[in-house]
């Protein structure tokens, strides 16, 4: 009941703070008054409003969507493999750490780059965000393995807890703060990145495309629209799945 | 279970030296001995947590083992139950955990204490949920290292007839500083000296 009643005024507070920035938004737009340099919070949901109700719209929004979950779904996936085998082994962690380094440190329009050389436009999203997403998820899971308590460790070492076991009850309840801020954070770089890859190589039918083309137009309502549709994408999409992940946490946390 | 020339150095510091010991099969053996004297490094060696520098172990290889540690070492998110329940064999773990709640509550642990998060249980309710898991689990060795430290003077002696009871026929070794603790255990009790 507290923490319900604590969540609400939170929302309420955060509430109000978005209408804060849309009303000086607003103003700031009256105040320019040139539609082509600051449209308009009202005309952007104008804008919005009205493509709602078209299929291309839709069409671009599932395009970019699967492309861009699939690419940090894939990269959340390799990266707990890659982390457990190199908590587990100092080789595999020495061996991965140059590829993580570099994959972290090369800007991701040599990637888009070389992405549309060896591949399709098609497949550029995913591969983008699945290589953007999968290093920050792997350091943090790292981070999170070496944290578990050794003492622990120790314990189910001398009781020979089976693995599955020790698993639910000590690992995972430890990794799995690490594994959140992680995802959290690479969420939302999949998006900017996959975003970006989809306006720099133009697959067909993309939000990456739709965006181009309001600027090739200098439709600034459509453009905010757009902006506004994967904000609120990414951010539904990272609530749905931290959601996810902390109730798989709390069904694993028993024996 | 023999023990023999068993020497572990820190540093400079002999902490065993060249130790001797027996532990007669379905007995508790007592270990005392002031603070330094290698009591808890004698049970780390056992427990295979920390290598020897010298000496040898027998009758240990491929054993099952069973600790109460100096720390509880429990797993602070899950209940009572569930913390004995994760050590025990496969058959144990499946079956209802009537057996385990039953034990909790013979050294004084019952209600909502079972199935809270043990963080939320004091220092000495832990300190039995430690022993108990250690009672419970299927072991051909039992280390108790200051299993009884935290415990009020009344639950010490309560649990420490539960455990004494327990370890009847099974090979444990309990480490206490304490000659009243000591003196409640049959077995051979053996005094190590000081550091060297």
């Amino acid at each position: 009941m507290t923490s319900t009643t604590s969540g609400s005024r939170s929302a309420g507070r955060l509430a109000l703070a978005v209408l804060f920035w849309l009303a000086v938004w607003q103003v700031a737009s009256l105040a320019i008054a040139q539609d082509l340099l600051l449209v308009s919070p009202l005309e952007v949901i104008a804008t919005l409003a009205a493509q709602l109700g078209t299929a291309p719209f839709w069409s671009a929004v599932g395009y970019s969507f699967l492309r861009i979950v699939a690419g940090f779904l894939l990269a959340l996936l390799a990266a707990v493999l890659l982390a457990a085998a190199a908590g587990a082994s100092q080789v595999v962690r020495t061996l991965l750490a140059p590829l993580v380094l570099t994959i972290r440190s090369v800007p991701v329009v040599s990637f888009i780059i070389l992405v549309l050389i060896w591949a399709s436009s098609g497949s550029l999203s995913i591969v983008i965000s699945f290589l953007i997403a999968l290093p920050v998820i792997y350091t943090n899971v790292l981070e999170g393995i070496d944290q578990r308590d050794g003492k622990l460790l120790e314990m189910a070492h001398v009781f020979r807890v089976p693995l599955l076991r020790r698993w639910r009850a000590i690992d995972v309840p430890a990794v799995m703060p690490y594994l959140q801020s992680g995802s959290r954070t690479a969420i939302g770089l999949a998006w900017k990145s996959g975003i970006a890859a989809e306006v720099i190589g133009l697959p067909q039918g993309s939000i990456g495309e739709q965006l181009y083309q309001s600027k090739i137009f200098l439709s600034t309502a459509e453009l905010f629209s757009w902006t506004l549709v994967i904000v609120l994408l990414a951010f539904t999409f990272e609530k749905l799945f931290l959601t996810a992940l902390r109730r798989t946490a709390l069904a694993l946390g028993g024996t | 279970m023999e023990i023999s020339g068993l020497t572990k150095r820190f540093g400079t510091t002999s902490v065993l030296d060249h130790l001797n010991l027996t532990l007669p099969d379905g007995v508790t053996t007592v270990i005392m001995g002031p603070s330094g004297s290698g009591k808890t490094t004698l049970a780390n060696i056992l427990l295979g947590l920390l290598p020897r520098d010298a000496g040898t172990v027998t009758g240990l290889a491929g054993a099952r083992l069973a600790a109460v540690f100096q720390e509880d070492r429990l797993c602070e998110h899950l209940s009572a139950v569930a913390n004995v329940r994760l050590v025990l064999d496969d058959g144990a773990h499946r079956q209802r955990p009537d057996a385990v709640r039953a034990e909790l509550a013979a050294v004084g642990l019952a209600g909502e204490d079972l199935t809270k998060p043990v963080a939320q249980l004091s220092g000495g309710q832990r300190r039995r949920v430690a022993i108990v898991r250690a009672m419970m689990a299927h072991a051909d060795l039992t280390v108790l290292d200051e299993p009884f430290k935290g415990l009020d003077e009344e639950t010490k002696d309560r649990v420490m007839g539960h455990v004494r009871d327990r370890l009847a026929g099974r090979t444990a070794l309990l480490i206490t500083h304490d000659p009243v603790e000591a003196a409640r255990f049959d077995g051979p009790h053996v005094s190590l000296g000081g550091p060297r």
